[in-house]
């Protein structure tokens, strides 16, 4: 924050360089964590659809775990689990 | 550039600013009709129409819609333009500081109305001043040629690099934009060389260089945004008597961040914005032919406030009445406040009066303001005073 000059911040709270986002940690706002349960899980990533972060890693069609960088544990992805596979822990 | 001289016309202002408008050729419409803005929307639609221009017209179903997407265009890299009155300009209150803080310099042509309610289409400023700090740079025309010389200048102002700010330009309603007067045009391909192309900053539809407009900023970033356009507002002030300078020379039609008539020698000065500056040089010809040194100020740019120009108008003089369209209800007009700011440097602060009139379009004739004017020289008017009311 404190190297950032206000004469070198684009104007208009405009954003010059895409893809920046994923400097932005939102993991570290997390105070509720995803867990699956890959029993009950049938790999239909709805969750992967509808995670905002981008957080849900997903390896060869199959539901793989959570970035917890960017996982900022909004807990989407357990709501719109249509088999209830995803538990918001406190971890 | 080339001096051509067309023969004058006669026109109203809402016309003269369609006309204008169709010198440029913008690239991007949107506006609702709302009386006393709707000629310049009706002309303008017409000459769309016809295919006197290329702009893309788009019709919306109400202000609040006609700002967004004229703010959304103007950021995809469209010169934009829009105009509005009293409700319309209250109805697009909420895109109005958004539109400054994405810093697009779209312009929007206002035709002064009072605000309801009462219910009243007449001309007074409580509209503009509604909006005066919102982000959007504000200037006042005094007759139909300054209208139409406003609309030509003001994309200059606010696409300049250095500014990159949204701009109004105020008319009073049906005093300049129904009302006939005559008027010299500027050759059209001179209106074009003037206001130049659109280089727009960063636009949206750089497929190039991608970038997001109107992002969330928490505390520090919305501070300093905010500064960015304190520090753009301050070299608007610059940029705009550069640009009237430019202006003189295409036109010989001189304009200054403060227009004065008559101060220099003045013991009195009024300060006045937009047509009753007129009547207020009439009334200044009057008193001064009974020998009272009295001279007339109207604020050309009315944000940002011209603070320094102000100060040196009323340097050395024994009074000054500043007149207001408008009243901030509990407080006093809206321009007295800072007119008294502009002064409380001075070694010698004149006495400062202030004068409300031309409410919901209230009559304002010479006598009105020579009435007001003589209270101040013989020092018996109060320091706000409603003056004009038929009904007391
Ligand atoms: S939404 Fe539920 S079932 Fe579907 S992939 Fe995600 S965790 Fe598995
Ligand atoms: S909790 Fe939110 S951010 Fe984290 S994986 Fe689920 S949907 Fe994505």
């Amino acid at each position: 924050m404190a190297k950032i000059k206000i004469k070198d911040m684009p104007i208009g709270a405009r954003v010059c360089n895409p893809g920046s986002s994923e400097a932005i940690l939102t993991g570290d706002w997390r105070s509720y964590t995803p867990v699956v349960d890959k029993e009950k899980c049938i790999n239909c990533l709805n969750c992967w659809v509808f995670c905002p972060d981008n957080s849900v890693i997903v390896k060869e069609g199959k539901l793989e775990g959570f970035k917890m960088s960017h996982c900022k544990g909004c807990g989407i992805c357990a709501q719109i689990c249509p088999k209830k596979a995803i538990r918001m822990t406190e971890a | 550039m080339a001096k051509k001289k067309l023969e004058d016309i006669a026109i109203n202002g809402d016309g003269a600013v369609a006309y204008a408008w169709k010198q440029i050729d913008l690239d991007v419409c949107a506006a609702y009709p709302i009386t006393p803005q709707t000629i310049i929307v009706e002309d303008f639609s017409k000459f769309v129409a016809n295919g006197e221009v290329k702009t893309e017209y788009v019709c919306v179903e109400s202000e609040h819609s006609a700002l967004t997407l004229c703010a959304a265009s103007c950021s995809a890299g469209a010169r934009t333009f829009t105009a509005t009155a009293s409700q319309g300009l209250a109805y697009m209150w909420e895109m109005l500081p958004i539109t400054s803080a994405m810093r697009v310099p779209l312009v929007m042509a206002v035709a002064n109305r009072a605000v309801s309610g009462p219910i009243n289409i007449n001309n007074d400023h409580g509209d503009s001043m509604a909006a005066r700090d919102t982000g959007w740079i504000q200037m006042f025309a005094d007759n139909v040629q300054s209208a139409y010389d406003n609309a030509v200048i003001a994309p200059r102002i606010a696409e300049h690099p250095d500014v990159q700010l949204p701009i109004i330009t105020n008319l009073d309603g049906f005093i300049l934009t129904h009302a006939v007067e005559r008027m010299t045009l500027i050759d059209t391909e001179d209106v074009k060389k003037f206001v130049g192309e659109f280089e727009p900053v960063c636009p949206l539809l750089d497929y190039k260089h991608p970038t997001s407009h109107g992002m969330f900023d928490g505390p520090d970033f919305y501070y300093a945004h905010k500064y960015q356009q304190v520090e753009a507002m301050d070299k608007a002030l610059g940029v705009a008597e550069q640009v009237f300078k430019e202006f003189k020379k295409l036109t010989g039609r001189e304009y200054h961040l403060v227009d004065e008539y008559r101060c220099d020698d003045a013991d009195y000065v009024a300060i006045i914005l937009g047509s009753s500056y007129g009547t207020m040089q009439e009334t200044v010809d009057q008193m001064r032919e009974a020998g009272i040194k009295v001279g007339a100020a109207m604020p050309h740019i009315y944000r940002p406030w011209p603070e320094k120009e102000l100060a040196r108008i009323m340097k050395g003089k024994k009074a000054v009445a500043i007149f207001d369209k408008h009243v901030s209800l509990g407080a006093y007009g809206p321009m007295y406040p800072e007119v008294v700011v502009a002064a409380a440097d001075l070694e010698k602060m004149p006495k400062m009066y202030n004068f409300i009139y031309g409410i919901g379009g209230a009559d304002t004739s010479v006598s009105i303001l020579r009435d007001a004017m003589e209270s101040v020289v013989d020092g018996t008017a109060d320091k706000i005073n409603y003056v004009g009311m038929k009904l007391l």
